[in-house]
This record gives structure tokens, C-alpha cells and sequence, in this order.
């Protein structure tokens, strides 16, 4: 029997998250059929995205005004109902998926697998999860007869392409009784014109040895010659160097660019966490024993006010 | 308005987690146990609601053995006013089952608001306080960095992956605690000796009568591939050939 799958898309209302792409190559492991739920007050963009993906049998929408914000309370009922059909269902693992699916989980009696890594045997229906901060990675089976529902550890999937032909988009209506108890009032997002942290191929990250707000130009200016994202440790968001929204680690953001460069940061286990899966790590650090040299592929010791603009010259 | 907070005995976040070498877990023997970094912060929030006049009470709980009794008088020690520990030894108490336990400590304490730690630093899970608030069909903000309580509702501040996002609550609601909420009060020696005398009740397991979730099974359990040393490099000129040689530059 063939397993149906239920996959949550993220979007902002204009753009498909990368996130949901990366999910998607998760959900495309079950050996399934997999349909992508568009939950918005308008889903054409997004759900012509979605419908582009390889390995996407259907995109279903459902809208209604009341899906225009990313509202847990408001869109878990809508996923438990829909969820009815299926086997599995299953959302990207961040913020948005962090928050709503647990809450449809608890509705549907179901236990939920957080952080999958890895589909270890969608028969026996075995996953690959972490826990203690990465620190140890525990095998769960979802017992036969419950649905199975997880949340996809984004780092861990290549995004899915897109296919040579669209998926058929349906629009359906749900019936759920929505609350009026919860009221989106807004977000508060730093504009930026560099690419996008959790999906850039290259990082530049800066840690409390950047020293000061100030001082962060010299990351920026690096990332901007390098085409890179810029993230930063728990210690520099906490000092308030930058915005929460740029925190690389186990707290933060999770991600695995092809080239990740640790600017002054110490290395923190919360920290690698964030960026094991990375494909090469450069770390610069004027202490010689900081902990990021342990896994860094590659390691420079120095002031990194001196370094950073001599690479940036070398780059050319 | 009463406060519920719940409170985790995890590992303590400095000890470096070892994976048995059979497999079966994690080591846990000699190994120091805390409160949950995330709970402390819930338990904070609550304190500091109830010195601004909005709460009048705040009740920690907890599920678990009698050890967990260590961490409910941290609480308290904090500030709390009296604790409650559900008593469930050798019960593999996932998010669900405690979503189901605490819905009746709820019921029981009919509280304004649940403040819980977005996440456990044992299982990661990050479920909970969402299942509660399911369970209860009642609000969730998750993440919180800022909460401000206004009469009946919540506005509250939440970490989200695009920045900050505010969202307004009707209480009662679930709050879940981001690490930036507050920085929690250090436990002084008089506070300690003052909150052995508090009030902690100790209610079974069986006597709420929780029906029993459907839980994961744990298989095995196995430290993370290691990222060995690599390269330490004399200067910037080695590190630009070194990244052109792997095709990154």
C-alpha cells in the first residue's frame, strides 16, 4: 500500500519558502504520494511554485481570510481535518512548523517526530532524529496505526527541483471551526537585499569577537564581496550586535551552506550545532584554542581586522 | 490571575552528553541534573508578572520521579509559591502524554496563564506548551522575547525566522519562553532554606487519570558523526588557494 502524504508549504503570503522544497525531498523519501497544502487568503504564487517541485502528485489550496497570517490556533484545526486522508503529514522544522504542527498533532492523538534527519526505513517507519543539542541522534519508529507526523530538519535535504511538468492545484474547503482568540498584529523583518540565511550556499558568520555593531560592517562587507548570507553566534545577538533573526545554532538557525566562514566566534556546542552539516568551515580566531578549530576544515589565527580586509583584497 | 509554569528536570546544559556504548541512551549516571534553561526563564517571566501586580500566584509543576522535587524547590527558591509534582516513576513521558497530564493541572488550578520553556534541552522536541494549548483549546504564543499582559489578553513578541512577529492572545493562554524573554534572578542561600518550607504537593499519576497517548519508540541511540580537525593555515594568500583548490572560491 502506498503511503499519502501531507505536506505543508510555508510562504509569506507571496514567495514558497525554500524551506518547504527541502521538506518536500523528506516527504518524497516516504515513497508516497505526496500533496502540498497551501493554507493562504490568496495561494496563486505560491501554490504555482509549489506545484513546480519534482515530486509533487497534487497542491491543494485553501483559502480563506482568515488563512492571510501564520496563526497556529487558526490553521492546526484546518490541518487536522485535512489530515484525515492521509498517512503522514509532515512541515518544514522551522519557526512556522515548530509552532502549528505540534498543535494539529495534539488534536489528531498522534505523537510527533521533531528534526527529522533522515527517512531510515519508511516501511518499518523508522526516523532519524537528534537530541541533546545534537549531541546524541536517536532512531524513533511511529508505532503502526498512528499517523505520522514530523517536522524536517531543513539542513539535513537537499531542496527538491523543479519538475518537467506542474502538479494539478485543487482548491479545497475545510470544515473547521476556527477561534477569533488569537490575532496577528505583525512582523517586524530586516529588510535585506543579501540572500537568505537558511538557504544560501555561503555564510559569513561574526561572534562576539566582532566586538560591537559597529564593527559587524566588516562581516557585511566580507559577505557582500563573497555573494554570501551573513549569520551570527548566540553571544553577538544577545550583546545585540544584530537582530535574533540572524542567530546561526541550535537556538537559532540550522543550516549547511556549501562554505560556512566563522568570524570571531568561539565555537559554542549550540553553536555547531547549527552548522555540522556545512560543507567546509573556515574558522578566524585570534585564540588559537578556541573550540571552532575542532571542526573547522580550515583555521587562521589572528586579528580579524587585519584578516578580514586582506581576504576580501585576495578574493578580489 | 494564578500562573502555572512548568518545570523540567533536564541534564544540566554545561555537562557534555555522552551516548552509552550500547546504544540504549544517553548517560545519566553521575551526571548533574538542573531545571530546564527555558523553564527557568518561564519561571522568571511569571515571578516578574506577579511583582508587577498582574499575577497573584505562581504555581510550578512538574512530571516525574521524586528527584524532580530538586528542581520544583529551585523554583521556589526562585520565587514560585507553591509547587506541584505529578508522580510518574519509569513512565516514558513524551510531549503528548505530559500535554494530556498537565491539561489536568489546568483543569485543577484553573490558571490565567501556562508559561512554558519553548523546548527541552534533552529531547529538543519543542511541542509541549503547543499540545497544551491544543488540548485545551485555549491560545499559543510560542517563542516569546517580550510578553506584555493588558486586562484579558496577551500581546506578546515571538522569535520567528523572518524577524519578530507580534501576536494578541485572549488569556488564558500558553506562553512558550525564547531565550531573550529575560535573564533569570540567581538563587540566593536564605531563599533556598525559606522555600524547603513551601508547599509541594505530590499528586500520582493514576489519580489524574490520563489516558496514555500512543508514543515513539526509541531504537537506538548514537553519538553525531564527528566533523574531524582540519587544516590550521599560515595566512590569508593558503587560505584562498586552499578554498579555490575545493571549488568554493
Amino acid at each position: 500500500m502506498s503511503m499519502k502524504v501531507l505536506l505543508l508549504a510555508e510562504h509569506d503570503g507571496n514567495t514558497l519558502n525554500p524551506s518547504t522544497a527541502r521538506a518536500l525531498a523528506c516527504a518524497n523519501g516516504l515513497g508516497g504520494e505526496v500533496h502540498v497544502v497551501v493554507f493562504a487568503a490568496s495561494a496563486g504564487d505560491v501554490a504555482n511554485a509549489a506545484a513546480q517541485l519534482e515530486g509533487v502528485a497534487k497542491v491543494l489550496t485553501v483559502e480563506r481570510t482568515e488563512n492571510g497570517a501564520p496563526l497556529a490556533a487558526v490553521l492546526a484545526p484546518q490541518i487536522a481535518a485535512l489530515a484525515d486522508g492521509y498517512d503522514a503529514v509532515l512541515a518544514p522544522s522551522t519557526t512556522f512548523g515548530k509552532d502549528v504542527l505540534p498543535r494539529a498533532a495534539a488534536l489528531l492523538g498522534a505523537p510527533q517526530v521533531s528534526d527529522i534527519m533522515e527517512v531510515v526505513d519508511a516501511g518499518a517507519r523508522t526516523f532519524r532524529r537528534p537530541m541533546y543539542a545534537g549531541n546524541a541522534i536517536v532512531d524513533v519508529k511511529v508505532p503502526e496505526g498512528v499517523k505520522i507526523i514530523g517536522t524536517v530538519r531543513t539542513a539535513s535535504f537537499q531542496g527538491a527541483a523543479d519538475g518537467t511538468s506542474a502538479a494539478p492545484i485543487e482548491a479545497v474547503s475545510v470544515a473547521a471551526e476556527l477561534p477569533s482568540h488569537s490575532e496577528y498584529v505583525g512582523l517586524a523583518s530586516q529588510e535585506s537585499e543579501r540572500p537568505d540565511l537558511q538557504s544560501a550556499p555561503r555564510v559569513v558568520s561574526g561572534g562576539r569577537g566582532v566586538g560591537s555593531e559597529e564593527n559587524f560592517k566588516v562581516i557585511f562587507s566580507l559577505a557582500d564581496k563573497l555573494g554570501a548570507a551573513v549569520g551570527a553566534s548566540r553571544a553577538a545577538v544577545d550583546a545585540g550586535y544584530v537582530p535574533n533573526d540572524m542567530q546561526v545554532g541550535q537556538t537559532g538557525k540550522i543550516i549547511a551552506p556549501d562554505l560556512y566562514l566563522a568570524i570571531g566566534i568561539s565555537g559554542a556546542i549550540q553553536h555547531v550545532t547549527g552548522i555540522k552539516d556545512a560543507g567546509i568551515i573556515v574558522a578566524i580566531n585570534k585564540d588559537p584554542e578556541a573550540p571552532i578549530f575542532e571542526i573547522a576544515d580550515y583555521g587562521l589565527v589572528g586579528d580579524l581586522f587585519k584578516l578580514l580586509p586582506e581576504l576580501e583584497e585576495a578574493i578580489g | 490571575m494564578k500562573i502555572l509554569v512548568t518545570v523540567k528536570r533536564v541534564i544540566d546544559y554545561n555537562v557534555r552528553v555522552q551516548v552509552r556504548r550500547d546504544g540504549s541512551g544517553v548517560e545519566t549516571d553521575g551526571v548533574k541534573m538542573s531545571v530546564n534553561p527555558f523553564d527557568e526563564i518561564a519561571v522568571e517571566e511569571a515571578l516578574r508578572l506577579r511583582e508587577a501586580g498582574v499575577a497573584s500566584e505562581v504555581v510550578v509543576a512538574s512530571i516525574g520521579s521524586a528527584d524532580c522535587q530538586q528542581q520544583l524547590r529551585t523554583a521556589l527558591a526562585m520565587g514560585a509559591d507553591r509547587a506541584i509534582l505529578v508522580r510518574a516513576d519509569d513512565v516514558d513521558m513524551q510531549p503528548l502524554y505530559a500535554a494530556r497530564t498537565l491539561l489536568k493541572l489546568v483543569e485543577k488550578e484553573a490558571p490565567g496563564l501556562v508559561i512554558t520553556g519553548k523546548q527541552a534541552i534533552d529531547d529538543d522536541c519543542n511541542q509541549t506548551g503547543q499540545m497544551l494549548a491544543a488540548l485545551w483549546g485555549r491560545p499559543q504564543a510560542t517563542f516569546a522575547s517580550e510578553l506584555k499582559v493588558d486586562g484579558d489578553s496577551a500581546t506578546t513578541v515571538r522569535e520567528v525566522d523572518a524577524g519578530l512577529e507580534t501576536i494578541r492572545v485572549q488569556l488564558p493562554a500558553v506562553i512558550t519562553t525564547d531565550l531573550r524573554l529575560n535573564e533569570p534572578r540567581f538563587v540566593k542561600m536564605p531563599d533556598i532554606m525559606k522555600a524547603k518550607r513551601k508547599p509541594l504537593e505530590e499528586i500520582a499519576l493514576a489519580d489524574l487519570a490520563v489516558e496514555a497517548p500512543p508514543g515513539l519508540e526509541a531504537l537506538t541511540y548514537a553519538p553525531p558523526p564527528q566533523r574531524s580537525r582540519g587544516e590550521m593555515l599560515e595566512d590569508v594568500p593558503a587560505l584562498v588557494s586552499a578554498l579555490k583548490s575545493r571549488g568554493v572560491l
